[in-house]
């Protein structure tokens, strides 16, 4: 039961209420939504004290920031909702640099006739993530649009955070003879999203991957501080996060298709749309490349953590003028696997 | 998976690949088309042409209905779909195929087109089942395997007695489109393009069975072996081929016996005899006109027949002069051949119907195959139209240089372990 | 062309209609084309629609085909 504020009349109606034009009008209306959703949804010492700013203190050494805006639909999936992704999104790209990450903004852009309780139900999730990952969201800001403007909800996350002394990770780090490892299996978030597009449903429910992974991140770094890549395969998967390594660093790639890991239902439902696992959407998983000396190293300190269990050493950098990422077939054959062509649809032939 | 895993063994493939090494006689060449964009597909997506001998040439042919479909059916496809308030349901494929002026289904969807993807022909009725006030059509398109779901769904409508549900029918027939190939002059008369026998395709035979090609294999001596669609399946049938050339055969041979019969699916093959009828001629992009290789909804079922409902007048668009793709379909000529290959026309921006689906020559070549070329240009991130960079023309030599990859110093990490 | 997989029927739910598996993930689709039909057997799918009931012994036959052809290779090379 929500307790009413001085200076309101009733309660936000968060079961049957919706967005109107006055939550964004910067009046009483908004305050009250304001204070009464995610205030209290995220409740931190910044927050409350009530500025349109956050202030905080950090070392010295290289900050990070990241944005990331997220439209994904539907927004809500089994494994999550676009709220604790906003929130994992941005955490992952700060981490992708080696950066621990200290702080998140959230600003939400609502359409006229959002339902409230869709809403709370993004709000709570994104802070549950938020505390789960211990990475308060600090400060944000809320507008409203006139139906038919936004797809219900766009949420844009920033983060920053800080680079531990000694880390140099960037995508145009690769180099010949450097291992590739991934975090895990390919193709979750993505399959999880499709599957629930109208006229793609399954009767098995395939889950989202999204989570926060700095914490991996830090148990990889600490294991080898040598590390030269990370980046998260997040749109056009994992086959357009290598050609980006691969084309950052000037080299080229060699990988074999058995040591992918794929979970035995994303391979199904693949094969049922005609989707290629290898381009498919992750939320939770990372690629690393690291020098070879130390892939054993690396590879035993991401199984140990529990959003690496699965992590496999999939191949090596090497040199090649073109920047091809080529692939071993499970067959016994060599093919290139290329940039992803617009977005992967389904197909039929 | 079952039915699909063990079709993929490595292990088999290596025993497969040295018994065709074995028995390809090296003083010859075998010139083997697979017809079906599937068959393509798997060869590129698996490697296996790593696994085959260089005398082994495989051309890759128009079985692919999302290739050969004219650009100016989608311009219709897209005119439907503009009408005020009726819903186009298509299948994903069409969605990104250039029509005229730049446009597509999925900008014409960008723009306001109620656009609707589909998996299945039975989501077309549904969802003119849930808006009786919205007019609907199914854009159908596909061989013979994807005609009899059509042909379902125009029953169920008519069952239904729903008056807002049509049909734009593109469904064309695989025999047409081999006979087109053998009957081109460069194969018939010139025997410049060495054909010597076909990879029929696995799915559009479960239904139409594999006699239907025994007509080829009398009438032109060349061998079909009908395929599954796995690669191991494609290597059996290359060893099948390999086999009846050397013995001077040209049979039809079943190596799909697991799905395909002889008469194939009686139920299927009378439900399409009752709802549709041949077409006189049907234009192919790449192909031009062919006669008797397109279907058309009957009379009887003329209210669901979009073309009949809509008044639809169909514009034929020509290709790109320097698109080789009706060459290239027919075997005459190699992606590599073709100028504009690589370039201009690549997966993102593609000229031609042998680059606009994954399956089409153009594009399984590009996707998976153009890292042996030594010559050809790459473009990691999408081109504009105009050239960016040049490397000299494409090479005319064969697709894939025996043995490996020259183009890449790569540690040799296992064609054959 | 023709995407279409080998599916195991799971279930018939509805007259017409299966529920099919293929490695653990399971699909309704329509049996129109198809006659005859029980749980256990195999069918191959293509946009919703059974096309033709999947042989298990010629199946087996074919993976045999396969491993003989194989070993002939190899005592050839």
């Amino acid at each position: 039961m929500t307790a009413v504020r001085n200076g309101y009349i009733r309660p936000v109606d968060f079961k049957h209420g919706h967005i109107d034009m006055t939550h964004g009008g910067g009046g009483r209306a908004m305050a009250q939504l304001i204070d009464e959703l995610f205030m209290r949804a995220f409740d931190n010492e910044w927050l409350r004290q009530a500025n349109d700013q956050a202030a905080f203190a950090i070392g010295a050494g290289r900050m990070v920031m990241a944005t990331d805006s997220h439209v994904v639909s539907p927004l809500f999936f089994p494994g999550g909702d676009i709220g604790c992704l906003s929130v994992h999104g941005t955490i992952n790209d700060v981490a992708m640099s080696g950066a621990v990450p200290l702080y998140l903004s959230a600003g939400f852009i609502l359409e006229e006739g959002f339902p409230l309780a869709d809403l709370k139900r993004i709000v709570e999730s994104m802070a549950t993530a938020a505390r789960d990952a211990r990475v308060p969201v600090i400060t944000g800001d809320t507008k409203v649009v006139e139906r038919g403007k936004g797809d219900g909800v766009f949420i844009t996350t920033t983060g920053v955070g800080m680079v531990p002394a000694g880390i140099a990770i960037s995508g145009d780090a690769a180099r010949p003879g450097d291992r590739i490892l991934v975090s895990g299996t390919m193709g979750d978030h993505g399959v999880a999203i499709m599957s629930l597009r109208e006229n793609l449903t399954f009767e098995t429910t395939i889950r989202s991957d999204t989570a926060a992974l700095h914490g991996l991140v830090a148990a990889m770094i600490a294991a080898v501080p040598g590390i030269h890549c990370l980046r998260d395969p997040t749109r056009g998967g994992l086959a357009t996060t290598l050609n980006e390594l691969a084309s950052q660093s000037g080299c080229g790639m060699v990988i074999a298709e058995k040591r992918i890991p794929v979970n035995g239902q994303v391979n199904a439902a693949c094969e049922f749309l005609g989707l290629d696992p290898l381009y498919v959407a992750n939320e939770g998983k990372l690629v690393a490349v690291c020098p070879a000396a130390d892939a054993d190293a690396l590879l035993a300190a991401m199984r140990a953590h529990p959003l690496g269990e699965d992590a496999a050493n999939i191949g090596e950098v090497i040199d090649d003028p073109h920047h091809f990422v080529q692939m071993d077939t499970s067959f016994g054959g060599r093919r290139v696997v290329d940039w992803l062509t617009g977005e992967q649809l389904p197909r039929i032939c | 998976m079952k039915y699909i895993d063990e079709f993929r063994d490595g292990e088999l493939a290596r025993g497969l690949a040295s018994a065709i090494a074995h028995e390809a006689r090296t003083a010859r060449s075998y010139n083997l088309m697979e017809f079906c964009g599937g068959h393509t597909h798997a060869i590129s997506r698996y490697g296996l042409k790593d696994l085959l001998p260089p005398n082994v040439n495989m051309i890759h042919g128009p079985g692919c209905p999302v290739c050969v479909l004219p650009i100016g059916r989608i311009d219709n496809a897209i005119a439907l779909a503009a009408r005020p308030g009726l819903i186009l349901c298509t299948y994903a494929d069409t969605m990104r195929v250039p029509a005229s002026n730049g446009t597509s289904l999925l900008k014409a969807k960008a723009q306001g087109a109620d656009i609707r993807m589909i998996y299945s022909s039975a989501d077309a009725v549904r969802i003119a089942q849930e808006n009786p006030d919205r007019e609907v059509v199914f854009f159908a398109i596909g061989f013979e395997t994807t005609t009899p779901p059509t042909a379902v769904a125009i029953a169920q409508a008519m069952a239904l007695a729903l008056t807002n549900f049509s049909v734009f029918c593109n469904h064309v027939l695989t025999p047409a489109a081999i006979s087109n190939i053998l009957e081109s002059k460069e194969v018939r008369e010139l025997g410049t393009v060495p054909l010597d026998g076909f990879i029929g395709p696995a799915h559009v035979s479960t239904v139409i069975g594999s006699q239907p090609y025994e007509y080829f294999a009398e009438e032109y001596r060349r061998p079909v072996v009908i395929a599954g669609f796995e690669p191991l399946d494609v290597m059996q049938a290359i060893l099948m081929l390999v086999r009846q050339l050397n013995e001077g055969r040209a049979e039809v041979e079943n190596e799909f016996t697991r799905a395909v019969t002889r008469d194939g699916n009686a139920k299927a093959k009378a439900l399409v005899a009752e709802v549709f009828e041949l077409r006189r001629s049907f234009e192919w992009r790449g192909l031009g006109e062919v006669p008797y290789s397109a279907l058309r909804i009957k009379t009887k079922y003329a209210a669901f027949d979009a073309e009949e409902r809509y008044g639809i007048t169909y514009r034929s668009v020509p290709d790109n002069k320097a698109c080789e793709c009706g060459a290239i379909l027919r075997g005459i000529r190699k992606p590599t051949d073709c100028k504009v290959f690589g370039t201009v026309c690549t997966p993102e921006n593609p000229i031609g119907s042998c680059m606009v689906s994954s399956e089409g020559a153009c594009a399984a070549h590009y996707t998976y195959g153009r890292f042996k070329d030594t010559a050809v240009v790459v473009a990691p991130t999408p081109l504009p139209v105009a050239v960016t960079s040049a490397a000299g023309p494409p090479q005319g030599a064969s697709c894939a240089p025996p043995g490996g990859s020259a183009a890449v110093t790569a540690p040799s990490v296992g064609a054959h372990q | 062309m023709c995407l279409a997989i080998p599916a195991r029927v799971v279930d018939l739910p509805e007259p017409g209609m299966a529920l099919v598996d293929v490695g653990g993930v399971q699909k309704r689709i329509s049996l129109a084309l198809v006659d005859d039909v029980a749980p256990g057997d195999y069918v191959i799918v293509h946009v919703g629609y059974a096309l033709t009931k999947l042989d298990p012994a010629e199946a087996q036959r074919t993976l045999e085909t396969f491993a003989d052809a194989g070993l002939t290779g190899q005592e050839a090379a």
